[in-house]
């Protein structure tokens, strides 16, 4: 585990977290949460977790991101916060 | 003070998963949108995964994966060689039941939203209060 790397992506993990909060927009914030997600996936095959990665990369980064663009579709991208 | 100042600089990781579990806690309390609470929700679970898969981290290890496995099947398998796989095994379930969870709070955002044509947490119970 090299940690500049651990830190960097980390580091990127938690912008991106911050920015789907807080982002005005419905679909922005589902495509930083796909971002989150396939950062996640970097951190654990980092870490040597090489099945939960390869999990974490198809079912959190593919199919959550799929679902929240879907759920976007049906409703609506308005947001106040 | 210098021995506490490099505890915390040594386990940094453990400051940046309270950071990430923290971000979620807040943006399922604080946020307005149902999507958002969402969100908030999925941030909180993988914090704790993270949290779980870093416990299995070893120094000087590398991957669960027995190499040579057919020539020396017979001989012992030094454990300080390979990362403990059992927390990956039991976080790969929660990741699983967390995109299950996903999927159900979707559905039911979705026909909330048929039915107050709103996303927005006041403008649904203004709605409700005013029925």
């Amino acid at each position: 585990m090299i940690w500049q790397l651990d830190l960097l992506i980390l580091t990127l993990v938690v912008f991106c977290g911050i920015g789907a909060i807080m982002i005005r927009d419905l679909l922005g914030a589902a495509i930083l949460f796909g971002a989150y997600s396939f950062m996640m996936c970097l951190l654990w095959a980092i870490m040597g977790a090489v099945d939960v990665a390869f999990t974490e990369a198809s079912v959190g980064a593919g199919v959550s991101t799929v679902f929240f663009i879907a759920a976007v579709y049906h409703t609506t991208r308005r947001t106040k916060d | 003070m210098e021995e506490f100042l490099s505890l915390i600089i040594e386990k940094y990781n453990y400051w940046i998963y309270i950071t990430l579990m923290m971000i979620g806690l807040y943006a399922m309390i604080a946020k307005n949108n149902l999507v958002k609470k969402i969100v908030g929700m999925n941030i909180f679970q993988t914090a704790v995964i993270l949290f779980y898969v870093s416990t299995g981290v070893k120094k000087g290890a590398t991957i669960p994966i027995i190499e040579h496995g057919h020539d020396v099947a017979h001989q012992a398998v030094r454990a300080a060689d390979y990362i403990n796989p059992l927390p990956h095994v039991l976080m790969l379930t929660a990741i699983v039941v967390s995109v299950a969870t996903l999927g159900v709070a979707l559905a039911i955002a979705i026909k909330v939203y048929h039915r107050y044509l709103s996303l927005e947490e006041d403008e649904i119970l203004e709605q409700i209060r005013g029925l």
